[in-house]
């Protein structure tokens, strides 16, 4: 809040109830609501619903399908966070590198940003099409019999391919800005202090880049956890069947296609406990990293 | 930098330097990455669907995109008939920019009110809109659904955009903006007699141009983008966006007879296209938007 603010009594309270009601309505309530049906077990027909204490949360910790899902969904999350920011690291650092078509290549390396997830699926569909797929060519190429949406781990690897493809933009955009805003001085010093490139980048350029990397991990990690339910979607055609699923896809299926609504709710709070956790943690690092730099 | 370790004494002879050529040939590998799926699709929207079943995508153009963008146009797959590309194309249009507008000017109303007025609950107000940074749609998907259901907004263009907007990325990004406006602008506003709308419309919109476009093209591929939200809130064929049909779209790659590769490789293309050339035109505005705004 400004020094010299206004002091008209009216005119904020207009100017902020449209979002204080849009987030009441479709943020609050529905937010409460899950909490609340995660503690009932709901008619599958409709009528009515009984309230079970914590049946609903000890059922998912009993579950085995669900603690494979668990399972799955953490083995995706780590390679698709570590592929992502491995590649986009390496091409943000060569693209600060080189002077010549560097605008050309920053352009071709950020476009896939604006891809839907869904769409993306799509293009993964087509580039493991069963017949002429030009990735399922080349797999074969070296004898491996890929069956996208029929073989478990070919299905889970075409996953971990399509988001990755999908991430890199993102995490190339924010390392090569990261990159671009270690001043010249710095940069220099160190091209006195060592002669060798490799050396240069993991004793000078990368814990400057450091806090970039730190914000990008717990970027990586929800994007793995949520965004790719389209890329998820899409690549198992909506037939979960016995294919590789993560734990928003779960709660999807179940609550939407299952109608069990407290068993699903139960699945989003877990998620939200989840997400909180996540966010406190990237907090603190943003406070770390003010002190930081 | 091989100029300030060379010997002056040489003569300096014009030499390949292999690490910068290592360089260009590992971007050149990572363009190829991102680009040749591009490709393949687009390749495969220029050929007949029985070409493209019997050799799969080819290097060549063929000469078929007319045919199937019009088969993609004009042409319904969904069994009420009414899911054409022309009408997807406009739904995602209107999904992408009301979306976008309905973020912005809430969300920059919102950060005014805040960053501005001395309000008792001001604290207040800031906390219950920044917590809904902190939970993505996707975890509270269900009772979101319920809750639309109510309120009778199947179906409708206020259900599929609203919805959305409850969050406060655009809130928090102007409000870090006007904190950073300086305060003298405030004071010398109100020694010569502005008021606080006044003030917001003559001064702080003007002077936020680069922000609000900024925030518009994220909004905008952000909004054009969404997906589960439309799935479960449309259900009627003619409420379809071109993301949310795609899934129906896939269809048409099986099937018993030839799959309809042209007109669903055509669909694909035409939702992709436009958040990414948005992205691509306006390059350096939308890169300074996200790199700010996550600070």
């Amino acid at each position: 809040m400004k020094r010299a603010g206004f002091t008209t009594r009216w005119l904020p309270i207009m100017l902020l109830v449209p979002q204080l009601v849009i987030i009441a309505v479709f943020f609050y309530w529905p937010a409460a609501y899950a909490v609340q049906s995660s503690f009932y077990l709901q008619d599958p027909f409709g009528f009515g619903s009984t309230f079970v204490g914590i049946d609903n949360y000890t059922d998912l910790a009993g579950s085995g399908e669900y603690m494979k899902i668990a399972r799955f969904t953490l083995v995706f999350t780590v390679l698709v966070t570590f592929f992502s920011l491995g590649l986009a690291l390496l091409l943000a650092v060569k693209a600060d590198n080189v002077i010549r078509g560097a605008r050309s290549y920053r352009t071709l390396l950020m476009w896939v940003y604006a891809v839907a997830p869904p769409v993306a699926g799509f293009v993964g569909l087509i580039m493991f099409n069963q017949s002429w797929g030009p990735l399922t060519d080349l797999a074969r190429s070296i004898g491996w019999d890929f069956k996208l949406g029929v073989n478990f781990n070919d299905t889970a690897t075409a996953m971990v391919i399509v988001s990755v493809w999908k991430q890199v933009p993102v995490n190339f955009i924010f390392f090569l800005s990261g990159l671009q805003s270690i001043p010249k001085a710095v940069r220099e010093a160190a091209l006195i202090d060592n002669r060798s490139a490799t050396g240069r980048f993991w004793d000078v350029t990368f814990p400057l880049l450091a806090p970039t990397g730190f914000f990008l991990l717990i970027i990586n990690i929800t994007y793995s956890l949520f965004e790719t339910f389209g890329i998820v979607d899409v690549l198992v055609k909506g037939e979960p069947g016995n294919n590789p699923m993560t734990l928003v896809y779960k709660v999807y299926v179940d609550g939407f296609r299952g109608n069990d609504l407290g068993g699903s709710s139960a699945q989003s709070v877990v998620l939200m406990v989840l997400v909180l956790a996540l966010t406190v943690f990237q907090f603190r690092l943003i406070e770390r990293r003010i002190h930081y730099t | 930098m091989t100029d300030m370790t060379q010997d002056a004494n040489v003569i300096p002879i014009r030499r390949i330097r292999w690490s910068r050529v290592l360089d260009h040939v590992i971007l050149i590998a990572g363009s190829l990455f991102m680009l040749i799926p591009l490709l393949v699709v687009l390749q495969t929207t220029t050929t007949t669907d029985v070409e493209t079943m019997k050799y799969g995508p080819e290097l060549l153009l063929g000469d078929q995109f007319d045919d199937n963008l019009k088969k993609a146009m004009f042409k319904a797959s969904g069994f009420a008939g009414e899911n054409t590309g022309t009408s997807m194309l406009i739904n995602s249009m209107i999904l992408g920019l009301g979306f976008a507008l309905g973020k912005i000017v809430i969300g920059m109303m919102a950060a005014y009110a805040l960053v501005y007025f001395r309000l008792r609950f001001a604290t207040f107000a800031f906390w219950l809109i920044f917590t809904t940074l902190l939970l993505p749609l996707e975890v509270r998907i269900l009772p979101s659904y319920e809750i639309a259901q109510q309120l009778g907004l199947l179906n409708t263009y206020t259900g599929l955009i609203v919805p959305l907007i409850a969050s406060a990325t655009a809130t928090f990004f102007f409000r870090q903006y006007f904190r950073s406006v300086p305060e003298e602008l405030v004071e010398a506003a109100r020694i010569d007699g502005a008021g606080p709308v006044k003030f917001f419309i003559d001064i702080l919109v003007p002077l936020s141009q680069t922000m609000i476009a900024a925030m518009f093209i994220i909004m905008f591929v952000f909004g054009w983008n969404q997906y589960l939200w439309p799935t479960m809130i449309t259900t009627d064929e003619d409420m379809y966006t071109l993301v949310r049909g795609i899934k129906q779209i896939t269809q048409d790659l099986e099937g018993t007879n030839i799959p309809e590769y042209g007109r669903a490789n055509m669909l694909a293309l035409i939702a992709i296209l436009p958040p990414v050339v948005v992205v691509i035109f306006f390059q350096s505005w939308f890169v300074k938007g996200l790199t700010e705004s996550d600070k």
